[in-house]
């Protein structure tokens, strides 16, 4: 029954993970390793890696901050409406990413509630690196604070409390005893969050425009390559991303040893 | 430092926490607050401390009002029933927090925070466990580096939150004695919570009996244990024997049966109930007597010097316990036999009046009470 169990898993796992990962690669080097590397350093490649560094860049720490935030309220605080709260934080699991960006291109875009508005005063957000960033941090959004959340409630105020009695200010308090405690939370939420920023497709595809060159990411850039049939150019951009899906997974499985 | 609160009432929701208590905290006594769980005295010393606002009332530290002061400003040390240590900083360093985070004119140099964090821990006797971490160190151990922290800044009174509450019963028997100790070194005014009455008779040098909310008792633990104002004090501070019954002249009329009373203010045909400690309980084998309350022996139990006797009521009073405690000698003089009938005689009786259905103290339903209120007799 366990070897037949193990069986299926392993089959599973090998066809719907590690087949799909190995083809990335194989298909990237198919050409050669000179194809390779020109399709990771030409122009559009290197701007599309700069945007989703610096969309990372800006929607990680933002997301970082208010997931804090959020979770110190949530679990060291009573007050109303709390539940509404928790709830709203997992509001972007429940919703489709395609229909975030389009949320945000009604509100912002040129037919849109604030886009005459926004035109007048020469600001552009959809089809720009604003509007990418504003769906990333949408799209991400729950993963630092669902991390923290059930940690700080486990870990409860009297630590805190403690040290205020002790005479610490909010400010130390946070610093000297909140974060020593929730440090690996916190890393492992980051993670994720990193992850999920750098790889996002769908919210981001519908606020980018696919402007090569202006507003193209990674995952954009993939699908573009794709679309225009240059099969090996496009894997060598995807096996970037699966890197990345790895790199976070060693980072990952570390951080859960250490937190231990 | 002298602590007052006057008034004070809390309530969380429809619960009423604390209904209007007023209490004197004396300088440099050590007061316990006693009560079962659920009686409002946790909530009393956090509003003490100020992590808790009242709903009313004031807190007066040392004279001055200081209901609104932050918990920062109040200089009490705080004692956390289950520790609060800093997990991530050894011992050394969470005695040192609270000097090191006093403001910058305030604080004093590293090295007397050094000198002082020593010093502190050989009074607690831990200077040799400095580098470990909590999670490294017993539950008692814990328990003192967390009250060296509250020390380390000189608070002008200490907190204690059921400090022993989750120690095993022999290291929380020498903590008592060490604790008493220390306080008598010391002589910081401190008020420590606890729902273990032996603990509190113990150890403080005023008792403060609470229950739902409300201050039953303030006496000292001789006080309280001998003359207690109210069945609730009764009850709880310790095993009781219950009769239900009417006055008549100088006895207690239980069923068919009469005990003999002392001096007393209570009317001829009054309800009353009677309230006995095991030890004031006597048995006598001579059935033939005409007063005392006829029982069957159940169990007889020696532990040490004393032997107690479980006893079950006779005939109308049947399925009633009662509990008497001998010296081992009269036991022995007595010759006891399992199923053996015979008189209980009350020598001293504590009489009051039955509670009204509308009043809030819990009282036993009549007459089979041994034991107490509390949950840990």
């Amino acid at each position: 029954m366990k070897g037949v169990l193990i069986a299926v898993a392993l089959s599973f796992f090998s066809l719907f993970l590690l087949l799909p990962l190995v083809t990335v690669f194989a298909e990237a080097l198919r050409k050669g390793w000179a194809v390779y590397l020109a399709a990771l350093v030409e122009p559009d490649a290197l701007f599309a890696i700069y945007l989703t560094l610096l969309v990372t860049a800006i929607a990680v720490p933002l997301n970082l901050i208010f997931g804090v935030t959020a979770a110190w309220t949530i679990a060291k605080f009573d007050f109303r409406g709390k539940q509404l709260l928790t709830t709203l934080i997992d509001l972007p699991f429940s919703v489709s990413p395609v229909i975030v960006g389009l949320m945000y291109v009604l509100i912002f875009g040129a037919q849109g509630w604030f886009g005459p508005w926004l035109m007048e005063h020469g600001v552009r957000i959809v089809f720009a690196v604003p509007g990418l960033v504003l769906a990333t941090v949408f799209v991400t959004f729950p993963f630092v604070a669902r991390e923290l959340i059930p940690l700080m409630q486990a870990q409860g105020k009297e630590e805190e409390e403690a040290a205020v009695v002790l005479g610490a200010s909010g400010w130390r308090t946070f610093w000297h005893v909140t974060l020593p405690n929730i440090k690996w939370g916190l890393i492992y939420g980051v993670v994720l969050c990193n992850a999920r920023a750098m790889g996002e497709f769908g919210a981001v595809s519908v606020v980018s425009g696919h402007i090569r060159g202006q507003t193209n990411t990674l995952p954009l850039h993939v699908e573009i390559l794709y679309n225009e049939y240059q099969f090996a150019a496009a894997f060598a951009v995807a096996s970037l991303l699966a890197l990345l899906a790895l790199l976070t997974l060693v980072v990952k499985s570390w951080v859960e040893w250490r937190g231990r | 430092m002298s602590i007052r609160v006057q008034n004070i009432v809390k309530r969380f929701g429809d619960f009423v926490a604390l209904d209007d208590v007023t209490l004197d905290f004396p300088t440099g006594e050590l007061v316990g607050l006693l009560g079962p769980s659920g009686c409002g005295k946790t909530t009393l010393l956090r509003i003490i401390a100020g992590l808790e606002s009242a709903d009313r009332g004031q807190v007066f530290l040392d004279g001055g009002d200081a209901s609104s002061a932050h918990v920062r400003e109040r200089q009490v040390g705080f004692v956390f029933q289950h520790y609060a240590l800093f997990r991530h900083m050894n011992v050394f360093d969470n005695v040192a927090f609270g000097l090191r985070v006093k403001p910058r004119r305030r604080r004093p140099p590293e090295s007397e925070i050094r000198r002082r964090v020593r010093e502190l821990l050989e009074l607690v006797q831990l200077d040799w466990l400095a580098e470990r971490y909590p999670p490294q160190l017993s539950g008692g151990q814990r328990q003192r580096v967390a009250l060296a922290r509250a020390l380390a800044v000189e608070p002008r009174v200490l907190l204690l939150d059921e400090p022993f509450g989750a120690l095993d019963a022999k290291v929380r028997k020498e903590l008592r004695r060490w604790l008493r100790q220390l306080h008598d070194r010391l002589h910081i005014t401190s008020i420590f919570v606890t729902h273990d009455q032996e603990e509190a008779l113990e150890v403080s040098d005023r008792v403060v009996l609470m229950n739902q909310g409300r201050v039953e008792q303030v006496g000292t633990p001789e006080q309280v244990y001998e003359q207690p104002s109210t069945p609730f004090v009764y009850g709880f501070l310790g095993a009781v024997n219950l009769f239900h019954g009417r006055i008549d002249g100088q006895h207690l009329q239980v069923g068919v049966e009469n005990l003999s009373l002392g001096q007393h203010e209570f009317q001829v045909g009054a309800e009353a109930l009677g309230f006995v400690r095991p030890h004031e309980l006597e048995i006598d084998t001579d059935l033939a007597q005409g007063s005392g309350l006829e029982a069957r022996v159940e169990r007889v139990l020696t532990l040490g010097a004393t032997t107690r006797v479980d006893l079950v009521g006779a005939d109308h009073a049947a399925g009633r316990h009662y509990e008497v405690e001998l010296p081992r000698d009269r036991i022995t003089a007595l010759g006891l036999v399992v199923g053996q009938r015979v008189r209980l005689k009350p020598a001293r009786i504590r009489l009051f009046s039955p509670p009204r259905p509308t009043e809030r103290t819990p009282c036993a339903p009549d007459g089979d009470l041994v034991g107490g209120y509390g949950e840990n007799i």
